[in-house]
């Protein structure tokens, strides 16, 4: 049996809990989920001005205050960090934990490679809309290819404490150990399924444990000291979810079908680059206090292609907000809404999306949020789109000038007017799988 | 009777793009039936009104006693493109947990 903690469930997330999964128990992994869609753009933009960044920079910190301890206790850190710039990482962690063997791994970032691809008649249609890819018509920002586990497996391999990826699957930082652990091959499609589906549970991180849990949250114990999840992984595929002791939430039947749930598409096909997972197979048992036994869990072979997420730069989008206090709320910050409405329009500013919400009354749920007479007070937010950055610019002054000439009871707008903001947008594709090379270099 | 849904489920939601996905989960197996019965596409599509533009596709999960939906346009064009709050759909779950469905007290009861 092996131990795999997740302590981050994105770039943003509880800086204290990687740390406290090392100190606070056993574990033989750490693995660390950095990347989401929209930062694989900022860290491109980040490296375009300057070429020792462009990777999560809250990792070799968080590596130089855990180093002794995972030398210490031989605990192995996987984790995506890399952006699109895993060398410098691995250099800056290197800097940082001298002690540290580290290794990356390389080859998901196609942006240079893009013109080649589609000089040689590649499409890159995407997977939403069907459009080919030349059909973009404006700068791409990122392109990298989602990698799987074996690559990571084979990082391990050389011994490493700390291995670096670039775009890999959040699963995979799961699957690589058990590869690495149990010499699982690309044939055992089942093993790999299960490995994914517990990828899957962990990847958010407390998300299993308690946290977001709408199930009986009003009696989740010591949310401050919530405790994330470890998975307790057996070469049979078989696992069980847990957490530390003594630390907060809860691991229950509950939390952990809430997670198996998120972001799921068709339960039958959950695709990844390691191979087809079917969550309608998982069987669940409780298995004692905070721990939930899988098992059962069938998965079919890996397709012969890997997505790649392109983003590209998709014009401008502002969003400004005026609180209406009561009596009324509602219906004044209605009134405020149409009367911005009016003046773009008679200034013939059109925009490619507007969209109104009323913070109080229906924001979330639209009607499907319960009636309220007489919120005590509502917040009309107004947001535009548009690549013509000047008619952004110029809605972003339509707002303040309503709290002196528009419906009575305005505020809220201390922060002046909203900020105009660059839109990146995604276009996935699928390219062939032998199209993506990666390799694995250890860094001195 | 009718009873909120939220008696008898729970849930999660997210996104993938301009879709949201909404897991209901019964809490205990035997209302699973209820779920099937009562929680159709339609339901659904019909409770969040404007807010769900294109289709909404069910998927089931009797091993876990849960439903998931897949709801089309759903999110004022997703991710990054999106104005709204809640973006990322991850409140829907609730709203959906407070939808009204018929269940005789014999099916549900303690």
């Amino acid at each position: 049996m092996i131990r795999i903690a997740n302590g981050q469930g994105f770039w943003g997330d509880w800086l204290e809990a990687p740390v406290r999964l090392v100190e606070q128990g056993p574990i033989d992994y750490l693995i660390l989920d950095y990347l989401a869609e929209v930062t694989m753009s900022i860290v491109q933009k980040q490296k375009q001005a300057d070429p020792n960044l462009g990777y999560a920079r809250d990792f070799p910190p968080l590596i130089g205050r855990i180093a002794a301890r995972i030398k210490e206790r031989g605990v192995k850190v996987i984790a995506n960090a890399g952006g699109v710039n895993p060398v410098a990482c691995a250099r800056e962690v290197k800097r940082l934990a001298p002690q540290l063997k580290v290794a990356v791994v390389i080859g998901d970032d196609v942006l240079d490679r893009i013109p080649d691809f589609l000089a040689r008649g590649l499409e890159l249609r995407n997977l939403d809309t069907g459009k080919p890819l030349s059909e973009i018509g404006s700068e791409i920002t990122s392109a990298n290819a989602y990698i799987g586990a074996f690559p990571l497996a084979e990082a391990l391999g050389t011994g490493a404490d700390v291995v670096i990826a670039g775009r890999c699957t959040d699963t995979a930082l799961a699957v690589g150990p058990m590869i690495h652990a149990f010499g699982w091959k690309p044939a055992d499609f089942h093993l790999l399924a299960a490995g994914t589906i517990a990828g899957h549970i962990v990847e958010c991180g407390a998300q299993c444990t308690g946290g977001n849990c709408i199930a009986d949250w009003q009696s989740m114990p010591d949310f401050a000291n919530i405790g994330y999840p470890i998975i307790e992984a057996e070469p049979d595929g078989s696992f069980v979810i847990t957490k530390h002791t003594g630390t907060g939430g809860r691991v229950s039947l509950d939390t952990v079908k809430e997670q198996l749930l998120y972001e799921l598409g068709d339960p039958h096909n959950y695709i990844t680059p390691d191979g087809i997972a079917d969550f309608t197979t998982v069987r669940l048992a409780s298995d004692g206090p905070d721990r939930v036994r899988v098992t059962g869990i069938q998965g079919r072979p890996a397709t012969p292609f890997l997505k790649i997420s392109i983003s590209y730069h998709d014009g401008y989008k502002a969003i400004g907000t005026l609180c209406y206090s009561w009596p009324n709320a509602l219906e004044k910050a209605q009134l405020a809404d149409r009367i911005v409405r009016q003046r773009l329009e008679d200034l013939n500013l059109r925009f490619a999306a507007m969209d109104s919400e009323f913070f109080g009354a229906n924001a979330c749920h639209g009607p499907a949020a319960p009636a309220n007479s007489q919120p005590a007070e509502v917040m009309l937010r107004i947001g535009v789109q548009d690549r013509n950055k000047k008619s952004v610019d110029r809605f972003t002054r339509e707002l303040i000038p309503l709290v002196l000439n528009g419906p009575p009871t305005a505020t809220g707008y201390g922060d002046g007017r909203p900020p105009v903001r660059e839109v990146i947008a995604y276009w996935p594709a699928l390219i062939p799988r032998e199209e993506i090379v990666t390799r694995v270099e250890v860094v001195e | 009777m009718k009873i909120p849904l939220s008696r008898i489920a729970h849930g999660r939601s997210g996104d993938k793009g301009d879709m949201a996905n909404i897991g209901i989960i019964a809490y205990e197996e035997r209302h699973y039936p209820i779920l099937l019965r009562e929680v159709t596409p339609e339901r659904v599509k019909q409770h969040f009104g404007d807010r769900i533009r294109g289709s909404v596709v069910r998927h089931e999960l009797p091993n876990l006693g849960a439903l998931n939906f897949l709801c089309h346009e759903a999110l004022g064009g997703g991710g990054t493109l999106s104005m709204r709050i809640d973006a990322q759909g991850k409140t829907y779950a609730a709203g959906l947990l407070g939808m009204e469905i018929d269940a005789d007290p014999s099916e549900f009861g303690d």
